[in-house]
């Protein structure tokens, strides 16, 4: 009787286990690690692996919210104009007397204000898609940059600002501590609360989630704002690390930010994917991208190369899924009727 | 599952054969020696007058017996040259030339550099003082700037709207150009002449046509468009022929004869100026050179000599640095423009 009954629990085992997309992905780090090491004989230090982070971890702040809004079935592609409204405001707020730590809640302010504006949008009219939602806010955000500060860039930060990009405690650089505080608490916010859940169960069926008693709006609501607050803090560090900035900066950062949740084996069909594809897609594209540049490949070979990971990720999700499809009938047949002779000849 | 495993061996195995392919056609295999690898960065990639300044550098470079790296972004943004910048600092080249994408922004990466045992110098488009030790100018940028105007002048007969069609709004040399036009501009002489508009066309191609084509549409009434780019001259020059409006409104600037060959000949540009963008990446191979053997520092006075082009001297730049000037702009009009379209 027992074995009759049915298995919420997945069973455990190393094949599983270690067929999974995200340990793909450490493979592919490592071969990008070990490519790079024996293409530059300055790749292997420890300046490459505490240093280089500085350089692409802007934009990983936006990928951390990215992947849910992905896993809801959603997209935004209006994370990059957010993160260049932040950053002007915060350089004319200051630029007009107001004290620099004030400045940078302005900036986190702004991008909350964004990601608040398309939560309404979206939930307030469900009959738009997010994508129409986003396009047209990426379209406005971006073009209330260039009202504010036109074609002109603005800077003059005070000294101490640039070290909030470009500074270390001791030989961790401080941008790669905050990344990995924000990574910790999103993962967990994903993978170990109920909101978490939700999210997942959103993202599989909307309708069915929004019966069973889920705040389908308030979701969504807070998944937008967390994703304007993370714009917030890519304008943060990226205007540090640039010293001025002008309403063109973090164009194309969606569709990178995009590219690597992607990559991350987060579904776009939504429902599926963990934080940690994403996470290991960053240091991915990131060190790749260092990588070719030490042995000075031009940029657009890096953009074929991540075009090629895709498409992989793509068709290995797809097999991988298909696979799961043959597979789980019989499964079920093992444990459902195990006492049947002559079925497991057969 | 045997299909993953497949996978993973394929992804392996176009990571190990493509990207040694790649860097193969690249060059650089690591085994040259420190210090002898000599860096230009220009603004953007698809840049014809960025690829023949590039191609003097590397050549004059070469000449002297070292290795010349070649980079630019796909972007015209200081974001992409600060992540370009941070990998040369790690190859330990002996010295960075730059042609910056922002006075400012790059200050903090070309200081790294600067800490880091780099010669770090700028070219054609300049970074502040603080950033660089030396700046290699094609001409000096005030005369550029007068005489884009008297050009301007001199073809509306005096009187009516010009507008100036540039690169991004951060390009340091076309501001610094800019400027001076407006100070020749207060000149009572220039009393019916009236700039309505500055458009930036940010050195990309669809862009600039896009602004030059909004220019005419907002000023009905201009005259001339000045576009101190080569991209943006030579989108104006093909907006202008589509349109049919030679003859009604004259384009003047900085342009590469092989792009502008067709408009001036065609009678849409009347005349141009521009320096040899090869011979500035020269000049710039050469400082780079002495800035490592310690012949100069980039101090004013300093003296040295740039192969085929001569002796030259550092001087004075007014923005309070120092700079390197290559010569005058020159001027190209239908009679000579035949001769230097096959140039460059």
């Amino acid at each position: 009787m027992m074995d009759r009954s049915i298995r919420a629990v997945k069973v455990w085992s190393w094949r599983t286990f270690f067929f999974q997309w995200e340990w793909l992905l450490v493979l592919i780090f490592i071969a990008v690690n070990v490519v790079n090491s024996t293409l530059s004989p300055y790749y292997f230090t420890m300046d490459t692996f505490l240093g280089t982070p500085m350089s692409f971890l802007d934009k990983a702040f936006l990928v951390l919210p990215m992947t849910m809004v992905i896993i809801l079935g959603n997209i935004d592609i209006s994370v990059g104009s957010s993160v260049a409204l932040s950053a002007v405001v915060m350089a004319v707020t200051y630029n007009a007397g107001l004290p620099m730590p004030l400045a940078l809640l302005v900036c986190l302010g702004v991008g909350t204000t964004c990601g608040l504006v398309n939560g309404i949008l979206m939930t307030k009219f469900k009959e738009l898609s997010s994508v129409i939602v986003t396009l047209a806010t990426m379209i406005i955000f971006r073009g209330i940059a260039y009202v504010i500060l036109t074609d002109q860039a603005s800077g003059e930060f005070p000294k101490w600002y640039s070290s909030l990009g470009w500074g270390s405690i001791g030989k961790v650089p401080i941008i790669l501590i905050v990344f990995a505080v924000c990574a910790l608490a999103f993962g967990l916010l994903l993978h170990k609360t109920s909101f978490g859940r939700k999210i997942y169960g959103m993202g599989n069926n909307l309708t069915a989630s929004r019966y069973s008693g889920i705040k389908t709006d308030s979701v969504i609501m807070i998944v937008s704002v967390l994703t304007g607050l993370m714009a917030g803090f890519t304008a943060l560090f990226l205007t540090s690390r640039m010293g001025s900035t002008r309403p063109n900066v973090a164009q194309g950062y969606e569709l990178e930010v995009i590219a690597m949740v992607v990559l991350g084996g987060v579904s776009t069909s939504g429902g599926k994917g963990r934080i940690v594809g994403p996470l290991l897609a960053i240091f991915i594209i990131g060190f790749l991208n260092y990588g070719l540049g030490l042995v000075n490949i031009q940029a657009q070979v890096l953009l074929i190369i991540v075009g090629l990971l895709l498409i992989l990720s793509v068709l290995v999700l797809n097999i991988r899924f298909r696979g799961t499809q043959r597979a789980v009938p019989s499964a079920v047949k093992s444990v459902a009727a195990p006492e049947q002779p002559g079925e497991s000849n057969s | 599952m045997r299909k993953v495993i497949i996978f993973a061996v394929m992804v392996l195995a176009i990571m190990a054969i493509a990207l040694p392919a790649f860097a193969g056609g690249a060059g650089e295999k690591g085994a040259a020696p420190a210090g002898a690898k000599y860096a230009i960065v220009f603004k953007n990639t698809g840049n014809p007058y960025g690829d023949k300044q590039m191609g003097g550098f590397k050549a004059g470079i070469e000449e002297q017996g070292f290795q010349a790296i070649l980079r630019a972004p796909d972007q015209p943004t200081a974001e992409a040259q600060i992540q370009i910048l941070e990998q040369l600092i790690s190859q330990k080249v002996a010295a960075i030339c730059i042609v910056g994408n922002d006075k400012d922004a790059l200050q903090p990466v070309l200081t790294k550099a600067k800490n880091a045992g780099i010669k770090v110098f700028s070219l054609d488009s300049g970074v502040n003082p603080a950033s660089r030790l030396t700046h290699v100018n094609q001409a000096d940028s005030e005369k550029i700037g007068r005489t884009l105007i008297q050009a301007a002048y001199d073809m509306i007969g005096g009187k009516g709207d010009i507008a100036i069609l540039s690169a991004t709004s951060q390009a340091t040399n076309q501001n610094l150009w800019i400027d001076y036009m407006k100070k020749e501009l207060t000149d009572p002489k220039y009393a019916n002449v009236k700039l309505v508009k500055v458009a930036y066309g940010d050195d990309i191609r669809d862009k600039s046509v896009s602004e030059a084509e909004g220019l005419l549409q907002s000023f009905p009434n201009l005259k001339c468009i000045i576009a101190p780019t080569t991209v943006g001259i030579a989108a104006a020059g093909k907006v202008l022929t589509d349109k049919g409006l030679g003859g009604k409104v004259f384009l003047t600037g900085l342009g590469l004869p092989s792009e502008m060959a067709t408009y001036i000949e065609n009678g849409v540009c009347p005349y141009m100026f521009l320096w040899n963008p090869i011979d500035v990446g020269y000049l710039g191979s050469w400082v780079a050179t002495a800035l490592v053997t310690g012949k100069i520092t980039g101090a004013v006075g300093d003296k040295f000599k740039a192969g085929r082009l001569g002796d030259y001297t550092i001087t004075k730049a007014p923005d309070g640095g120092t700079e390197v000037l290559l010569g005058p702009p020159f001027k190209f009009d239908k009679a000579n423009i035949a001769d230097w379209k096959t140039v460059y």
